[in-house]
């Protein structure tokens, strides 16, 4: 069991941890966007799966399915609606230079 | 190891990993950033929430206030974006 959740947390946190190097480290609001969107929300379902599997089979894990599933749906939608705000508002993406080394 | 002591260590991680979003808060250059780094913030914070329920065998408490704290953080950073849409400058 103690395996089990110490496989699902560490899974958990090495996406979170991914995510947040994303956000440290790329280089403009549109890349940025891709780790919050998409490595954070599988960090967040294996770590509540972490919490559900160490709840047993109760209401509490239910409502712990319920924030997983909400937090699945509502953070893409999110970052969707950002994205869009921003890109009606005029701020452009970082592009490579032509012909530069990165 | 116990489960209580993992629960904590996951936990402690993470409000570690939070100090990244409130640089990105703070240095973020244009509004869309900090609304970013707000976002992410009180995903990971809903996230910290359950995983101390889960550490002080509470978890039917903790997941209401994670179930609230998720709905009023996704309402809000909505409202954000669709504010700074209609009337606002990217900086």
């Amino acid at each position: 069991m103690t395996f089990v959740l110490a496989l699902l947390l560490g899974a958990g946190l090495a996406f979170h941890a991914l995510a947040a190097l994303g956000v440290a480290r790329l280089p403009d609001f549109y890349t940025r966007l891709h780790a919050v969107s998409k490595a954070e929300t599988l960090g967040v379902l294996l770590t509540l799966a972490a919490v559900g599997c160490w709840a047993g089979l109760t209401l509490a894990t239910l409502k712990v399915a319920s924030v997983a599933l909400f937090l699945f749906l509502a953070n893409p939608t999110a970052t969707h609606a950002l994205g869009r705000a921003a890109w009606r508002l005029g701020v452009r993406p970082w592009l490579r230079e032509p012909g530069g080394a990165r | 190891m116990t489960a209580s002591t993992l629960f904590q260590a996951a936990a402690l991680a993470l409000l570690v990993l939070i100090l990244v979003y409130l640089h990105r808060i703070a240095a973020g250059p244009t509004v869309f950033d900090r609304i970013l780094g707000v976002n992410g913030f009180a995903t990971k914070t809903t996230v910290v929430l359950l995983l101390v329920g889960a550490a002080y065998d509470r978890v039917d408490f903790f997941v209401d206030i994670a179930l609230g704290y998720a709905l009023l953080s996704f309402v809000g950073s909505l409202a954000a974006a669709r504010y700074f849409e209609r009337s606002g400058q990217p900086r």
